[in-house]
């Protein structure tokens, strides 16, 4: 017979009101197996729990049932008061009369709010006795971090973790990290030059002991589950030999064939062997082998002649690296909606129509015009600059519902830059809302406005057409309520920021949720926003969802505490509510495996001595297993189980209501 | 009705006088209303005051000179008084007032008023037409 004790907590007045809860106890303690009973004012209290304490330990209880709020509360709690006294925190459960009956039920005369309490806390002790003792999982953690994509936000993560002591791989597809944050002309609200904030963090990540940079590779594989991820990069050919390499940069000069500029946003040309840009990490050119003649076609060879140190290896091949990592942080960033999609503002067909990225780098002083703003067609300086917002952006037809977060300040932005470097030149901006909500932000705008005169016009354009020789914009101004015109030498537009092209397929080898646009799902929006709910992958940055830089950052370093968090044992323990294979029946229909959502569970064989296959078995991962229970729920001989909610438990508690 | 925007209009001969002569800077109007949602008489108004200053940010004289607002305005200072920019609509009016009057096609002289008129109008119109009137 088991040895129960049923403690009922009034909840100050919480429970009290509605439940007569010295009834409830006194019929509880005519249950069999139950020796104890009692309730109390607060039983979450100090002296509430030292005498749930002291009752296990006189009355040598196996079981305790505590009848209060949600086990979301205080679940823990008094699980933790039963294990000092010497009880398997699994053998105390929780029986909720609080949101789940007082708190639905106003019936004053308490007959409802008693009857219904009895029967939760009778289910429960009927369920207590038949559970079993259970034991936290340990997991061992392997203490090194992987960080995918190595922008601002990366690149913070990575350097976070790394001062913190701990190992760190970063991964970047790109020749050089740096992201987007390395286009960036001048940075609003400061206007600080974005490549004098940005490279001086690229090199420090650059000579961290710490950190590992893999450029010009990718995510292939990723397998095992927090703590333990086995992760298989791809390191594509770069074609020149990292070790040799001194990065003079002879290779560039030589190499007589071009290609478009993607850093430039295909502004200019690049060489077909190249640096994204001069202060490049690591700087090492790469050969663009889809455009190399060498290599497409044996002629040529430019390059390997002149080198000095004979870096260039024409034969060099895709190499695949094995990390075993405890912790991911995704980092992968955006890219801007393709202006192609928005031909009624002439793009594509009108030569001075482009992005604000094109126009971030018209504005760089390491941009293709030396930071000069000049028209693409014809290199003349515009005198009246269309810039047009949420161009795509809370746009449902055409773009995204959502609004881009960045665009209205660095708009803003472009206008101040535009007017100090052409000081006769006009700025019309064309917006539907100003969201400027941070520091320094709506201050910021309206200097635009105010001191550096930015003509704004609250309105969409709806067509930009050519009309000899100038680009005319037609829009509203629905403030005064008219239609205006505008002729302007450029139109910039600022498209909508989404998720990069195959942020889905990454998602899906990381086991990680992603919206209809493809941003990464938070864990919880607002209480849990860096995590995600695969255990030990976390994310930052614009791979998340529109942001600007302080909110990178701000992403990045909260990514790297919890990493620190996770790492700062050498064993994470985690609830043993995780589904087990009653092994003797399993028949390896693989149901569970097909229907499980976080790839939990694996394939065993029994093998005899000689090594010989004698038959398979379900095993589920118990870093991986979440307890949710949808493989109980799709075996068919009802062989795998969950423990802590075992069918049996389940059942028993069924019973007895 | 179409407005042709350029930096010519913007910053017209006509412009920079009501601002020289308002002693406002029309580009610190948010065009949040406040004005014309205070003002005791904007109903009356072709344009509220917001609007008004929105024609003379977008550099379109012909409008509002036609239109009756300035008239309209009884100089009771509730708009600047709400502004949250601490701009006054008040002497943006009294400017092209000043405007139109310093043309001379449209003088009024009170000594020509009929006097039954006199007698009856209320004092502050009475007050606020020389203001209006007389430059
Ligand atoms: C025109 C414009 C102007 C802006 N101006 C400002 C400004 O003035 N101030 C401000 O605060 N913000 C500004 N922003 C916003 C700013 O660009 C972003 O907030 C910031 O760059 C986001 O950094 P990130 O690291 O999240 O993403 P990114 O910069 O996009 O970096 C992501 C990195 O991950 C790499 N990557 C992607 N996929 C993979 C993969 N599968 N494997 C490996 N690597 C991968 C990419 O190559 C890239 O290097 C501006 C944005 C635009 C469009
Ligand atoms: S071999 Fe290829 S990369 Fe080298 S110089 Fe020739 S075209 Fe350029
Ligand atoms: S109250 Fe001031 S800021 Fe608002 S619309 Fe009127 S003048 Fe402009």
């Amino acid at each position: 017979m088991s040895r129960i004790g049923v403690f009922v907590c009034q909840c100050g007045n919480n429970i009290a009101s509605t439940v007569d809860t010295k009834k409830v106890a006194e019929e509880m303690s005519k249950m069999p197996g139950v020796v104890y009973t009692c309730d109390y004012k607060f039983m979450c209290s100090a002296p509430g729990q030292e005498n749930l304490r002291e009752i296990v330990k006189a009355q040598k209880l196996d079981g305790v049932v505590v009848s209060a709020c949600s086990p979301h509360m205080h679940e823990k709690t008094f699980r933790k008061a039963c294990e000092s006294a010497g009880l398997n925190p699994y053998k105390c459960e929780i029986s909720n009369i609080r949101e789940q009956c007082s708190w639905v039920h106003h019936d004053k005369t308490k007959k409802v709010g008693t009857i219904k309490s009895i029967d939760l806390t009778r289910m429960t002790i009927e369920r207590l006795k038949k559970n079993r003792p259970l034991k936290n999982i340990n997991i061992p953690v392997k203490k090194r971090a992987l960080v995918i994509g190595g922008g601002i936000a990366g690149i913070q993560a990575a350097l976070d973790i790394a001062d913190g002591g701990i190992e760190v791989i970063l991964v970047e597809k790109e020749p050089s990290i740096g992201g987007n944050m390395a286009r960036l002309s001048e940075t609003f609200p400061t206007m600080d030059c974005s490549q004098c904030i940005l490279t001086p963090k690229m090199v420090e990540a650059e000579l961290h002991d710490n950190i590992t940079i893999y450029t010009w590779s990718e995510i292939e594989k990723v397998d095992g589950y927090i703590g333990n991820f086995t992760v298989q990069i791809r390191k594509k050919a770069k074609y020149v030999d990292e070790q040799l390499c001194t990065g003079c940069g002879e290779c560039i000069e030589k190499c007589p064939f071009k290609a478009d500029n993607e850093f430039e946003m295909k502004l200019n040309k690049r060489k077909v062997i190249y640096t994204p840009f001069p202060q490049a990490v690591p700087n090492i050119p790469v050969i663009d082998a889809p455009h190399c003649v060498k290599i497409q076609k044996d002629k040529c060879g430019a390059c390997a002649i002149i080198c000095g140190p004979n870096a260039i290896d024409f034969k060099q091949k895709d190499q695949i690296i094995t990390e075993e990592v405890g912790a991911i942080i995704v980092a992968t960033g955006y890219q801007l909606m393709p202006n192609e999609r928005f031909g009624e503002y002439g793009y594509g067909k009108i030569k001075d129509v482009i992005s604000g990225l094109q126009f971030e780098r018209l504005a760089s002083s390491s941009g293709p015009t030396g930071g000069e703003i000049i028209r693409p067609s014809d290199g003349n300086v515009p005198k009246s600059v269309v810039f047009i917002q949420c161009v795509g952006s809370r746009d449902e037809k055409k773009g995204v519902a959502y609004c881009s977060k960045v665009c209205c300040m660095y708009t803003a932005k472009h206008t101040m830059l535009y007017k100090h470097k052409v000081h006769d030149g006009q700025s019309y901006v064309f917006y539907m809302d100003i969201r400027s909500a941070g520091k320094r932000y709506e201050e910021f705008v309206r200097r635009a406005i105010e001191h550096d005169g930015a003509m704004y016009l609250r309105g969409r354009v709806s067509r930009v057409y050519e009309r000899n020789g100038k680009i005319v914009v037609q829009g509203a101004d629905t403030l005064s309520g008219n239609q205006v015109e505008i002729e302007a030498d450029m139109v910039v537009l600022a498209t909508a920021i989404l998720a990069r092209d195959g942020a889905d397929t990454l998602a899906q080898r990381l086991g990680i949720g992603y919206d209809k646009h493809k941003f990464y799902n938070e864990y919880h929006p607002k209480l849990r926003p860096v995590e995600t709910v695969t255990g030990g992958i976390y994310l930052a940055g614009t791979c998340a969802g529109p942001m600007d830089i302080p909110d990178s950052v701000s992403m990045g370093g909260a990514t790297a505490s919890k990493v620190l968090g996770l790492f700062s044992s050498d064993e994470m323990s985690r609830e043993p509510i995780t589904a087990i294979v009653n092994r003797a029946i399993c028949n390896a229909c693989w149901d569970c495996l097909n229907a499980c959502p976080y790839s939990a569970i694996e394939k065993e064989s029994e093998n005899d001595r000689h090594g010989n296959i004698l038959r398979w078995l379900a095993k589920v991962n118990d870093g991986l297993c979440q307890g949710c229970g949808i493989c109980v729920a799709a075996c068919r001989s009802k062989c795998i189980d969950l423990q802590g909610y075992t069918d049996e438990q389940v059942y028993a508690a069924i019973n007895a209501f | 009705m179409k407005i042709k925007i350029s930096k010519e209009n913007l910053q017209s001969e006509f412009v920079r006088k009501v601002e020289r002569i308002s002693g406002e800077t029309l580009s610190n109007c948010y065009q949040c209303g406040n004005c014309t949602g205070g003002c005791p008489v904007s109903y009356e108004m072709d344009y509220g005051p917001s609007q008004i200053i929105r024609l003379l940010q977008l550099g379109e004289e012909g409008l509002l000179m036609n239109a009756n607002s300035m008239w309209v305005c009884v100089g009771c200072l509730q708009c600047y008084s709400r502004c949250p920019k601490c701009v006054s609509a008040a002497n943006i009016l009294e400017a092209l007032r000043q405007l139109t009057l310093r043309k001379g096609t449209d003088h009024e002289n009170v000594s020509d008023l009929p006097f039954p008129f006199l007698k009856n109008a209320p004092q502050q119109a009475i007050v606020c037409g020389f203001r209006k009137f007389v430059s």
